[in-house]
């Protein structure tokens, strides 16, 4: 049983603020993914967890423990760093057998589940070489097994598949989400890449300078964006946003079209619709497309509308050049809308 | 042209290197061909260019009164400099290393400046202290000198030793159930155990040689260099070469093994 409860989290160094106020909770077995921008402070959230930080306030709970004056090694955690951090002393066989012979596991038990977690990451062949001898790809596989060999109650992986290539990344992934389904452990997994985030999470909490923006299964984050970073973040192409002006009674006026939109006082609020959530019709958002790119299955339209820039997925069998002018008809549950002075979401 | 110039330099390099080289292994040539040499040799004329391969002047070293207690006084000062300035020196490289604490930077630049002061300023007063805490001519008491001077460069390497290991590497160590003395040895320090002895070494070579010290500070008890000083002018020629051979030999042995240490101190990589 681990579940990880973060009361109220903050994080200073110095003057600056890494952390504001985090409240999160883990649920048994979860798999979270934590996903942000470069310097967000993701590292340093999984660094307090795993208790090589300690938070300049709030409480972290592991199970039915407070943890905060526990030494890493007590906290049935074990983590896969940035940088690897392969022991270079040893072998990729002892480095991996490192936490199980500090836990005095038999001989035997050690040589299994080495043989079983190298084979699961493809290092087998491997065992014997340094850390010198391997490439950086390689030396992740290590880090991740070194911790997956633990069989903590809870795995903290700090963008662990970043240095590999396309295709074994995604080898990597569903493996990586295959072996852990099976097991018991809690994983909490930090990445910047939002496919990855998708693709493994039970659930993902989007981190913006420091704070949590939203915490949400990865359909709900992608369709229910809590804010307008979240759907300038989640989704490639981003979402797109235009403004809107009231006409009264609910109703929005948005470019050349009006809208059924929430029932708020208001001057301006802010209309979003993802790109893939449109098609083309005779009547909608009239917009001048400016560039057509195919993507197989799919072509995007960059468009001006009302003088914002706007894009839209489109089926490839329409025949659209630059210069048209298109109207699109947006999915009416899938619009959003935002106010922009909180940035938050309007239900 | 610029070919010429090539050439010029290329020239000018290699001679620099043949006058450095002489500079340095003719003294080292002279000392080693005098001292395989028979007493009576030494002191002929005209100078042998070949040791003869006698042992007669370092029999004569050997046998010279007191010469073999003054070399083990100074193998013991030398060691318990070694012992001792790694005991301190560590410790403080790896707090400089790895912890933050207010006057970190103020500390670096004072442990370097205990080599700023004068050693001949310091020894009267020392030499009087040593007499009050009844440490003089002591070998612990001198061993505790030594220890000064060769501190400094202890903690420096050791810094820069420590420095060179990630803090992930520790890190990773107790999140997989290391204390954090037990990660420093299983991680930390087979990692630096060749710059740990590398810098033990150096210290050993600095007391090694030291003379000033151990002239003022002991009389009865003295090292190599003290008693080499002291006989100077009494001894014959024979015995000086032995002596400067035997001083020479152990601080060139060290140094060429841990050189790779040191230019990493100075900075130089060497890859
Ligand atoms: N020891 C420290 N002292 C001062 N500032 C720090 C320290 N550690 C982290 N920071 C700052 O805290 C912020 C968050 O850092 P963190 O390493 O958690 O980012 P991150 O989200 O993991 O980024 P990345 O994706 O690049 O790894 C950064 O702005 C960083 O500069
Ligand atoms: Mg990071």
């Amino acid at each position: 049983m681990a579940e990880i409860r973060l009361r109220n989290i903050a994080k200073r160094f110095g003057d600056y603020q890494a952390l504001h106020s985090i409240d999160l909770t883990i649920a048994d077995r979860e798999f979270m993914v934590l996903l942000g921008a470069s310097g967000c402070g993701k590292t340093t959230l999984l660094r307090i967890i795993a208790g090589l930080e300690s938070p300049s306030e709030g409480e972290v709970w592991i199970g039915d423990k407070r943890v905060d004056d526990l030494p890493p090694r007590e906290r049935g955690i074990s983590m896969v760093f940035q940088n690897y951090a392969i022991f270079p002393h040893l072998t990729v066989f002892d480095n991996i057998g490192f936490g199980l012979k500090m836990h005095r596991l038999p001989q035997k038990t050690i040589r299994e589940r080495v043989h079983r977690t190298a084979k699961m990451m493809h290092i087998e062949q491997l065992l014997d070489r340094y850390s010198g001898q391997i490439s950086g790809g390689q030396r992740q596989r290590v880090a991740v097994a070194r911790a997956l060999a633990m069989e903590p109650d809870v795995i903290l992986m700090d963008e662990p598949l970043s240095n590999l290539d396309a295709l074994l990344r995604l080898e990597m992934r569903a493996e990586l989400k295959g072996v852990l389904a099976q097991s018991d452990t809690t994983a909490i997994y930090v990445t910047h890449d939002q496919i990855e985030a998708m693709s493994l999470a039970d659930r993902i909490s989007v981190m913006h300078r420091g704070k949590i923006v939203q915490s949400d299964s990865p359909v709900h984050l992608y369709r229910y964006p809590a804010d307008r970073f979240v759907a300038g973040f989640i989704g490639n192409p981003p979402m797109n946003i235009l403004p809107a002006t009231p006409i009264g009674d609910g109703r929005w006026q948005v470019a050349n079209r009006e809208f059924e939109g929430p029932r708020v006082d208001a001057k301006n609020i802010e209309f979003a619709i993802r790109p893939e959530d449109m098609h083309l019709a005779d009547e909608g958002i009239e917009g001048r497309v400016q560039v057509v790119e195919p993507l197989g299955p799919h072509l995007l339209l960059t468009c001006d509308v009302a003088g914002c820039p706007f894009r839209a997925t489109v089926d490839n069998d329409h025949a659209v050049n630059p210069g048209d002018i298109r109207y699109f008809a947006p999915q009416p549950d899938r619009i959003r809308w935002f106010d922009p002075l909180t940035d938050l979401a309007l239900a | 042209m610029s070919g010429d110039m090539r050439l010029a330099s290329r020239y000018l390099y290699g001679a620099t290197i043949a006058l450095l080289t002489i500079w340095v292994l003719v003294p080292l040539g002279l000392l080693l061909i005098n001292t395989l040499s028979s007493p009576e040799a030494v002191n002929a004329f005209p100078k042998r260019f070949w040791p003869e391969f006698d042992l007669g002047s370092l029999r004569f070293f050997a046998g010279f009164d007191g010469m073999i207690d003054a070399l083990f006084n100074s193998i013991w000062v030398a060691g318990l400099t070694m012992v001792l300035s790694i005991l301190i020196g560590a410790p403080a490289g790896y707090a400089l290393s790895r912890f933050d604490f207010p006057g970190k930077e103020t500390f670096r630049l004072l442990v370097l400046l205990t080599r700023a002061f004068p050693l001949p300023l310091l020894a009267l007063p020392m030499a009087i202290a040593f007499i009050r805490l009844g440490i003089d001519d002591t070998i612990f008491g001198l061993g505790l000198v030594h220890t000064m001077l060769a501190l400094p460069f202890a903690v420096l390497i050791t810094f820069s030793l420590f420095s060179g290991i990630p803090i992930e590497l520790e890190e990773a160590a107790w999140t997989l159930g290391c204390t954090r003395f037990g990660a420093f040895c299983r991680v930390v320090l087979p990692l630096i155990l060749p710059g740990i002895t590398a810098s033990a070494i150096f210290a050993f070579v600095i007391s090694w040689n030291e003379v000033f010290a151990a002239a003022v500070l002991t009389i009865e008890n003295r090292t190599l260099t003290a008693f080499l000083l002291q006989n100077l002018d009494t001894s014959p020629l024979h015995l000086k070469f032995a002596g400067g051979f035997i001083l020479v030999v152990p601080a060139l042995v060290f140094i060429f093994a841990v050189r790779k240490y040191l230019f990493a101190m100075w900075g130089i990589a060497n890859r």
